[in-house]
């Protein structure tokens, strides 16, 4: 790799040809202040908060787009560097409405810090001079507060260019600009997702997940309900970043303990459904390949994933598993199998998910989700709203013990936990329908192949004499492109797994804050790291599956199963739909 | 080609059709039918030409003697008089204003200083040629430069030629057009494009325009040798929305040189092939910002790329594309066919050969002009310009159109230069000259310039979309009496950021007229703070001060 040679306030360092100045200034040992800039995304260069002075050029540089060149000397502190920042931002600051005491990211929020860093002090301009914007919480997962959006564009970057959707983009001009969904239209009229990307990268309180943690807490407070939680495979390697710890530990039993003091009377895990799922849906796989079944099937726990189909390739649906995703599997299951067993009336169940994803709020309100005549779930909490509830509730995290999930439902393998990663489930199936088919046992159970952030994966596995070609992709960019591939008939695969969000779930919407590429690679470690800890690593061999076969469902892809375990999809539109009213 | 003795060359710009310029041609036409003067006198439609305050307007060559302000009941009188007795009708003859003439009177004026202090390279054909009929074009030595470049000289040379001959750019930044086209002809790739940048937003200017409705195939020349230096097969022409004439003329004009083999595979049989099309602007002024411009030929909001990369080395889909103005193209092929040196004895040393200026504002000549780099500000304004209407005196001029700095009194004997301009805050820009008089307020003129940036900013990048807003704010509390002297200060640094940080040169130029008028006039603009508006324009000021 060339280099070249740049002096940062007086040091010489050597980076690579081509490097951004912000990166030089870096290795400097300057951290430069940015708002705009996220490390993951296309660079747009405009909140002009990172600007540094070059010496010989007119104006102020953007250290986050402005490339280093050999001999380049850069002041980042100067009289008129400061003052250019600081003016800056005080222009953002005086269209911002000052209410951060009510705002859902005071004390986690860019602006704020940089306020802070920056040294503003008093406000020399005068009032807003944009229109008050109303918020819009017609999406079931998700709202934006658009008089609190900075137009910094990263959601506008994500949706578009990670997730290929394009459900928000700028509008009108100069002081009028907004970022509005497609066509002006509220957020849930337009083909969003709800995947909660855009709300991992919002720098402030503009885009954020729909509050279930009022219902939760009255749930709790209500002597009639028997309040149950599952948390997702991917809870445990995150929960930790929201106070503090370093990405990723694993904290299951820390999680279990900070669950059972904020007062659920059961605390279940989601990995116990995903064992089920993986019964099922490899018996699906097995019956689709044995009897001509359409190819190839594509897994369906990834809610974003299904609206995006649903959107944007409204022809395939049947390519689609027909099982619920895990977490649905689990709301089905708690208040008939588990009701009838605990001796409880199911209206009085009350379900609550710990979930990555903001997707699964949208999820748990589809129509077709209340097989049992209640609603299988009745709150879906996002891995942040639970450190919101825990800090209310005074729970020091890091000193908790480290204790058991309750049973059934907690008696899980490490097939389950990896649900969390992208791979995860392929691997998982793979681990199964390998035995179920050959009636032999694994040589080894890991499939590295399909693991990993990367994101289009591609493996082949010998099932006895038939191969089964598979593929794995996260993030809806890569989506379509197998989409695609599958649409020009290019496609030779037999399973297809894919997840929504960037790494899988472990790298969902309703993640803490900050969720990286770096820190998402930290968190799926963490995932594998916890399936090799387990003592059982195949879902076949859980013993409460197998009970629960036994006791209840009788036999994959049964009667029973059919109806409370399986669904079936909606055709949605790709372009806007007129708000109605 | 038939033998005219005369032309009638009729002003066919928008400005005088709009005053009826086609009554006026074909009452012409009438006339000379009726005088069975059909096969000796030619009547043409010309694009601008030039002075369309006056409109319409008619030159009868070869005597070059122009009439103005015509109404119907004119033209027989012309026809009979001129044209068939041979007799000048003095009375309709086109004068410089003579009501100037106390103002002017410090600078010697001697007869038509309209027409004499002119030197015409870009506006070479404008008014002179049927800009419908390529054979005119090709009778004026038109294709020859593309001619020439094609059979004798080799790609490099001719970057080298427009490298030596110093021209730059006449789209506003005025940068070097050689140095430009050499970046893009050493780039490789499969794909190479040439965009004449038609776009035109500045406000009253209409240079381009008068350069595609006269003489559409200098810019075709133009952008085909272009092509040729840096190894382009394809050029886009984007053209502002609502020039409709222009875009009539510019295809009639492609669809001729195609038909011609002036344009299209392999031209002159040289292996050298070209193509144009035309795009139709989206009308926002920033989409005549060259990266905002290809993001909308592209289909996306017009709004500018960050730079790095540069157009030259990856501009549209990608590709190297150079991105030139209408006059800058138009200025290629007498430079080819005269040399650099010719080019170079124009004109001043840093900044040679001729500018287009557009005059606006309190003047007496209002229009286009065409004229040597460094002509001064006095020149223009009392010479060309024909001095300042209603004997008023001279406050300022903004040079370089509403993104350029304003000049006051001391800077009258200034060279109009790329130069010279930026040195004192201005800037050259595109050639648009608004003059003010002396009874107008600094800080309500201001106001009006910031309130067309408040309006046209694309709203990108923080410190144009924030900035502008909140200096109009100010300067509207300065005229309503309720601004502070700390806000002179957060002006002049909010000013400053913006020239600094913003990310295009909308946002980086918007305060330019602020900031000089802060320098020049800031007694006028701080007599405000005490409540007081010299001019008396600030109505609520004067009310206010009158009461007290
Ligand atoms: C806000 C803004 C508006 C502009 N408008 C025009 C325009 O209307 N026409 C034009 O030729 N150049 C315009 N420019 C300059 C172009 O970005 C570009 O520099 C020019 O087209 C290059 O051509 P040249 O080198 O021949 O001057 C504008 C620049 C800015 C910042
Ligand atoms: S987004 Fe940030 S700065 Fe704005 S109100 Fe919320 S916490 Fe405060
Ligand atoms: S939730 Fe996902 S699809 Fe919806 S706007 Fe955000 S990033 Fe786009
Ligand atoms: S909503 Fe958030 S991420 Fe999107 S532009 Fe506004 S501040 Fe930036
Ligand atoms: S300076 Fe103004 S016009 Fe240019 S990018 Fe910024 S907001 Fe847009
Ligand atoms: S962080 Fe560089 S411009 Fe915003």
């Amino acid at each position: 790799m060339e280099m070249v040679k740049v002096t940062v306030d007086g040091q010489t360092v050597e980076v690579p040809k081509g490097s951004t100045i912000l990166a030089a200034a870096k290795k400097a040992g300057i951290k430069i202040p940015t708002l705009c800039h996220h490390e993951d995304l296309n660079v747009n260069a405009m909140c002009r908060i990172c600007v540094v002075e070059v010496v010989g050029a007119r104006t102020l540089q953007a250290a986050c787009s402005q490339p280093v060149s050999d001999g380049m000397v850069i002041i980042t502190n100067s009289p008129a560097v400061r003052q250019a920042r600081k003016m800056n931002l005080e222009l953002l600051l005086s269209n911002h409405p000052q209410d951060c005491l009510n705002c859902v990211r005071n004390q986690r929020c860019e602006l704020q810090t940089l306020a802070d860093q920056l040294g503003v002090q008093q406000q020399r301009f005068g009032t807003k001079t944009r229109p008050e914007y109303p918020k819009d919480d017609s999406a079931a997962a998700l709202v934006r507060d658009p008089d609190k959006c900075i137009l910094c564009r990263r959601c506008v970057e994500v949706c578009h260019d990670v997730q290929s959707v394009g459900a928000i983009a700028p509008a009108n001009r100069g002081i009028k600009t907004q970022i509005l969904p497609a066509g002006g239209v509220d957020l849930n009229n337009v083909a969003c997702v709800q995947c909660g990307q855009c709300t991992l990268v919002c720098p402030v309180g503009a885009l954020y997940e729909q509050d279930h943690t009022e219902r939760v807490w009255a749930a709790l407070a209500d002597p009639e309900k028997h309040v149950v939680v599952q948390t997702a495979p991917a809870i445990r390697v995150s929960i930790g970043e929201e106070f503090g710890m370093e990405p990723g530990q694993v904290t299951t039993g820390q999680l279990v303990a900070a669950l059972r003091r904020l007062g659920f009377d059961r605390v279940f895990d989601t990995d116990f459904t995903a064992d089920l799922t993986i019964i099922e849906e490899g018996h699906e796989l097995i019956d689709r390949l044995n009897n001509g079944g359409v190819l190839p099937m594509i897994t369906s726990c990834s809610p974003g994933w299904i609206k995006f189909i649903e959107h944007f390739y409204p022809e395939y649906l049947d390519h689609l598993s027909t099982c619920k995703s895990p977490q649905q599997m689990f709301g089905a299951l708690a208040k008939t199998y588990y009701a009838e067993k605990a001796g409880l009336d199911p209206k009085d169940i009350y379900v609550v998910s710990i979930m990555p994803c903001t997707a699964k709020k949208f999820e748990c309100g589809r129509p077709e989700m209340s097989s049992t005549g209640y609603p299988d779930v009745d709150a879906v909490l996002t891995t942040r709203e639970l450190g919101k509830m825990l800090r209310q509730a005074g729970i020091v995290f890091s000193e908790l013990p480290e204790e058991q999930y309750d049973e059934p439902f907690g008696i899980t393998t490490g097939a389950g936990v990896i649900f969390g990663a992208s791979g995860g489930v392929m691997e998982a199936a793979l681990r199964t329908v390998y035995e179920v088919v050959t009636n032999e046992t694994l040589p080894s159970v890991d499939f590295t192949a399909v693991r990993g952030i990367e994101g289009i994966k591609e493996a082949e596995v010998d099932l006895k004499g038939t191969k089964v070609k598979v593929a794995v992709a996260n993030g809806l960019g890569n989506a379509r492109k197998l989409m695609d591939l599958i649409k020009e008939g290019k496609a030779d695969y037999q399973f297809i797994e894919i997840m929504c969000c960037p790494g899988g779930c472990i790298g969902g919407g309703g993640q803490p804050i900050p969720t990286t590429n770096e820190i998402r690679k930290k968190r799926i470690e963490a995932i594998y790291e916890a399936d090799a800890d387990l003592p059982l690593r195949k879902s076949h061999e859980n013993p409460a599956v197998k009970t629960l076969y036994e006791e209840f469902l009788d036999k994959p892809l049964g009667e029973k199963s059919h109806q409370l375990l399986h669904t079936h999809y909606t055709k949605r539109n790709k372009y806007p739909q007129k708000s109605v009213g | 080609m038939a033998i005219y003795r005369s032309h009638v060359l009729v002003c066919g710009g928008t400005p005088c059709l709009l005053k009826g310029a086609r009554t006026i041609r074909n009452l012409f036409q009438q006339e000379i039918n009726r005088y069975q003067m059909a096969d000796e006198i030619r009547v043409v439609e010309t694009g601008c030409l030039g002075p369309c305050d006056e409109g319409p307007v008619v030159i009868i060559y070869p005597e070059g003697v122009m009439y103005s302000r015509l109404q119907p009941t004119d033209i027989p009188k012309i026809v009979e008089h001129h044209l068939y007795k041979g007799r000048v009708v003095e009375e309709l003859v086109y004068r410089e204003r003579k009501d100037s003439k106390e103002i002017s009177s410090k600078v010697p004026l001697e007869g038509e200083k309209y027409l004499d202090r002119q030197k015409r390279v870009v506006l070479r054909n404008c008014g002179r040629i049927n800009p419908d009929l390529i054979e005119e074009y090709i009778a004026n030595h038109g294709y020859e430069a593309l001619g020439k470049v094609l059979t004798e000289l080799r790609p490099e040379q001719v970057v080298e030629i427009v490298t030596a001959s110093k021209l730059q750019g006449r789209g506003g930044a005025g940068f070097p057009t050689g140095l430009k086209w050499s970046f893009t002809a050493k780039t490789q790739a499969d794909r190479k494009y040439i965009v004449c940048n038609a776009d035109e937003g500045e406000p009253g200017t209409f240079k381009d325009r008068l350069i595609m409705e006269g003489d559409p195939h200098s810019i075709i020349e133009g952008m085909a040798i272009a092509g040729y230096a840096v190894g382009a097969e394809e050029g886009i022409i984007y053209i502002r929305g609502e020039y409709h004439l222009s875009i009539e003329r510019m295809a009639r004009a492609i669809r001729q040189a195609n038909e011609h083999g002036l344009l299209g595979k392999n031209i002159f049989g040289s292996g050298f092939s070209f193509q144009i099309e035309i795009r139709s602007g989206a009308g926002a002024y920033i989409c005549g910002e060259e990266t905002a411009l290809i993001e909308s030929i592209e289909g996306s909001r017009g709004e500018p790329r960050v730079k790095p990369p540069y157009p030259g080395v990856a501009g549209l889909w990608g590709k190297p594309t150079v991105v030139n103005n209408v006059e800058t193209l138009a200025n290629i092929a007498p430079i080819i066919l005269n040399g650099p040196e010719w080019f170079r004895s124009i004109g001043t040393e840093s900044s040679p050969g001729t500018k287009v200026f557009t005059m606006l504002g309190d003047i007496n000549n209002q229009g286009l002009i065409e004229v040597p780099m460094g002509i001064t500000l006095r020149e223009i304004v009392y010479e060309v310009g024909g001095g300042i209407p209603g004997g008023k005196g001279f406050k300022m001029a903004q040079t370089g159109g509403t993104s350029g700095g304003c000049l006051p009194m001391e800077f009258l004997d200034m060279p109009m230069d790329y130069d010279t301009l930026s040195k004192v805050g201005s800037a050259l820009g595109s050639g648009a000259m608004l003059i003010i008089d002396d009874t107008h307020c600094i800080v309500d003129v201001l106001k009006s310039f910031m309130k067309f940036f408040c309006h046209e900013s694309c709203g990108k990048c923080t410190p144009c979309r924030e900035g502008n807003t909140r200096l109009y704010e100010i300067l509207t509390a300065l005229s309503a009496g309720t601004a502070t002297k700390a806000h002179i200060q957060l002006m002049k640094d909010l000013a400053r950021t913006m020239q600094l940080t913003a990310l295009c040169g909308l946002g980086q130029s918007a305060p330019n007229s602020l900031i000089t008028c802060l320098r020049f006039f800031a007694d006028e603009i701080e007599a405000h703070l005490n409540g007081k508006c010299p001019t008396g324009v600030c109505k609520s000021l004067a009310t206010q001060f009158e009461a007290v």
